[in-house]
């Protein structure tokens, strides 16, 4: 199996991947949404047409120095700032009503710092139980197999293709500039739990092949296992996929940025089962035979 | 083979049952694919399961407050923030919007001075946030108020507040102490802390609508000493730091007894009477959050959202019949048979929908395909190897299973871990994902395995394996 067999080569693309990943997330840093930050945002239109956007800016940092203010599509307007009360909110509503100009608020959202703090140290803590928790789970469902590598190494495996899986969608999102919020983390916890689906189902397999004893080396069990996975994986990937660019291209605005995360992460996941958990095994049996 | 087409029969009537539930339960739906005023049978009474929709799909407003429990024994703090719920929930009852939702939340910042108690108040379809929240806030301050005797002091405020009326019409204003003072009423002891209830009433010769305050005891006492050290003199009744309605005491009462009069009409008299029973808020709160969906943008969300769910299922189905041919139509029937389920679930339960959880809809769709895929590559590598069809399909079975057992516990613990994360936003996707996944495991072995049987097919002849192969096979 060619994948096996030139395994390095997949191994330097995905190192190579995520530390470009983790260089983006460093050098460009997240933009973090209201939520995890704190603070507000105000998305109104203007039914009869809106005046001149920089007019509206101004008015605006008039009263709130620190908003920044976005044009919508036509006649729709963007407010960000940090965290309103109720006077606040009315009185960014009247200063957008420049000139009298008729404006319908769409939605608004304001958020107290201390419960942007509670959001992010909670979405650390998620991420990590997901990770514990499947590993923990999959040393165990694993736990019969013990040769010719132990049951935790598949976990281990797993753990480092997870967090594989998800580095590289989150330094595209700071790359590109994407709002991070809660959305994004719920992404992340998705993909996660999908893409541990393609590795038990390759380890599943190579699992039924030692215990069947079909094939007569570790390397060639593997690769077969992969081979015979292979469909399978790209198929559930691929339907996997057909919604997600459904999701995408109709789904609700909410939801696209969301959706676009978890079309690359769900792409990414079913490229590292392939490419780099399931030749990684062969590594780390290779290692264990030299000691 | 009976056996398991009987059981197919079974599955297939089910399954238009429910699909009927789903429409009929719809009254929007229903009516806007049928011109006439018929109704389907059963109609009124399914019409109590329509879907639940969240505030970002329908509008509203969604509110969160920080209840402030320092100054509360740490032992009451429980009941403090019970009654103040309770409280808030009676406020909210008066806007008459339908499903408020009203309830306790504690944040939990680790290294923080301790936990927050928050207070989340859901208001479906309401989008004027400034009244909400007024009225949210709002406590009623009622007092009764005596007559001042004339003097000295009477005289200097009155002066006082002359001097600060004509300064408004001159531009140069006086500015005293004395004008914080009211001339002609005095604070007294009697509020509306002392307030057992109060009652709508009619008045037996005006029929005017008219608010009935019972006092309790200390309140009733109170009452007694007040009226009697005012017999012919003014009481006046202050709501809000305004005088509502003023009235000569007669002669002493007794009981507790005490009406407010104040040309009311009855929704204005109705309100009053709710806001003085909903009292006083037991802890002060503090707004923290504040989010406002136009009811146009939530509709907007349920349509993409509603476009999304069917072209999401028609790519789907379409890619499995190419491509998996007769497995692949079997798979896209238990793929039905999986999304009435669910959405029947989501009805009955009720499931809060949201975009969120909507997507999470659609992403389980995909998932659920996963089980049908697996069975199926695996029963064609066994036609490979040259089984029988129906041997195929049992093995592909019974060899599949581990794999989707094993994937679909670490989905349902990565459900689990996202509803603890959860905001409301994250709980409609955790749950309706979590839900997604055990109805879709459910309908993988059961549905596809039944129809597959039942389709008895035992001799493998050209067109059967055609049938049977995927992709680019002849």
């Amino acid at each position: 199996m060619f994948i096996v067999n030139y395994r390095k080569i997949f191994f330097a693309i995905s190192i190579a991947a995520v530390a470009l990943s983790l260089f983006a997330v460093f050098f460009y840093g997240f933009n973090t949404g209201i939520d995890f930050e704190g603070g507000a945002i105000l998305e109104a239109e203007y039914p009869n047409g809106r005046p001149n956007i920089e007019a509206v800016a101004e008015a605006v940092h008039a009263k709130f120095p620190e908003a920044q203010v976005q044009s919508a599509g036509d006649a729709g307007i963007f407010v960000r700032t940090s965290d309103l009360t109720e006077a606040e909110h009315q009185e960014l509503l009247t200063t957008l009503a420049l000139n009298g100009a008729q404006v319908t608020e769409k939605q608004f959202n304001s958020i107290g710092p201390t419960i942007g703090r509670e959001l992010r140290q909670k979405a650390w803590v998620a991420i990590a139980a997901v990770l514990l928790a499947i590993v923990l789970f999959i040393a165990f469902a694993f736990r019969k197999v013990s040769a010719p590598i132990s049951s935790w190494k598949y976990g281990l495996i797993t753990l480092v293709s997870l967090a594989h899986d998800i580095i590289l969608p989150a330094g595209l999102f700071a790359f590109l500039g994407k709002e991070v919020n809660s959305l994004f983390v719920v992404a992340l916890l998705s993909i996660l739990g999908i893409s541990v689906h393609d590795k038990i189902v390759v380890f599943d397999r190579v699992r039924e092949n030692l215990k069947l004893k079909s094939f007569s080396d570790f390397t060639t069990t593997v690769g077969k296992s992969l081979e015979q996975t292979f469909a399978r994986s790209v198929n559930t990937s691929l339907t996997i996929l057909i919604v997600l660019g459904v999701l995408w291209w109709f789904g609700p605005a909410s939801t696209k940025d969301f959706a676009l995360l978890l079309f690359v992460g769900v792409a990414i996941g079913t490229y590292s089962s392939v490419f780099f958990a399931t030749p990684l095994l062969v590594t780390l049996e290779k290692w264990q035979g030299r000691r | 083979m009976l056996k398991h087409r009987s059981w197919a029969i079974v599955l297939l009537l089910a399954g238009a049952l429910l699909g009927y539930f789903i429409f009929a339960s719809e009254p929007k739906l229903y009516s806007s694919t049928t011109s006439g005023t018929s109704t389907p049978p059963f109609a009124a009474s399914l019409s109590k399961f329509p879907f639940k929709l969240g505030l970002d799909l329908s509008g509203g407003t969604h509110l969160v407050y920080r209840a402030d429990v320092s100054q509360v024994p740490s032992g009451g703090v429980s009941d403090a923030l019970e009654s103040l719920r309770d409280v808030i929930e009676r406020r909210v009852n008066l806007f008459g919007v339908s499903e408020p939702i009203v309830q306790l939340e504690q944040g939990s910042v680790a290294g923080g001075s301790g936990s927050e108690q928050r207070l989340v108040v859901e208001l479906p379809g309401i989008t004027d946030v400034e009244e909400a929240i007024r009225q949210i806030g709002q406590t009623p301050s009622l007092m009764f108020k005596t007559e001042r005797p004339a003097g000295k002091e009477k005289d200097d405020i009155v002066k006082a507040h002359e001097a600060y009326q004509e300064g408004l019409k001159t531009g140069e204003l006086q500015f005293s102490p004395l004008l914080a003072e009211d001339p002609y009423f005095l604070d007294t002891a009697l509020t509306g802390r002392l307030l057992e209830r109060a009652t709508l009433e009619f008045d037996p010769t005006t029929n005017e609508p008219v608010v009935g305050l019972q006092f309790n005891d200390e309140g009733a006492a109170l009452f007694a000493a007040l009226t009697k050290a005012n017999v012919g003199k003014n009481i006046a009744i202050y709501l809000d730091g305004a005088p509502i309605s003023i009235a000569v005491v007669r002669e002493e009462i007794t009981g507790g007894k005490a009406v407010i009069s104040g040309n009311f009409t009855p929704p204005e008299a109705k309100q009053l009477v709710g806001r003085l029973n909903s009292g006083a808020l037991p802890v002060p709160i503090e707004l923290i959050s504040t989010q406002v969906i136009g009811a146009p943008l939530g509709e907007k969300a349920l349509k993409d959202g509603l476009y999304a769910g069917i072209f999401g299922l028609l790519a789907v189905a379409l890619f499995l019949i190419v491509w998996y041919r007769l497995p692949g139509l079997i798979a896209v029937l238990a793929l039905l048979v999986y999304v009435l389920i669910l959405l029947a679930i989501f009805k009955l339960i009720p499931v809060t929908l949201t975009a969120a959880g909507i997507a999470g809809f659609i992403l389980s769709v995909g998932m659920a395909v996963d089980a049908n895929v697996l069975i199926a590559e695996r029963t064609k590598e066994e036609l490979r190897r040259g089984k029988g069809i129906m041997e195929a399909v049992a093995e592909g079975f019974s060899r599949a299973w581990t794999s989707i057992r094993d994937s679909n516990i670490s989905s349902i613990l990565t459900g689990i871990i996202l509803f603890w994360f959860g905001t409301s936003l994250i709980e409609g996707f955790a749950l309706t994902f979590v839900l997604g996944v055990v109805v879709s495991m459910f309908s993988a072995i059961t549905v596809t395995r039944t129809f597959l049987y039942a389709l008895g097919i035992k001799k493998r002849n050209a067109l059967v394996s055609f049938l049977f192969s995927s992709g680019f096979h002849k």
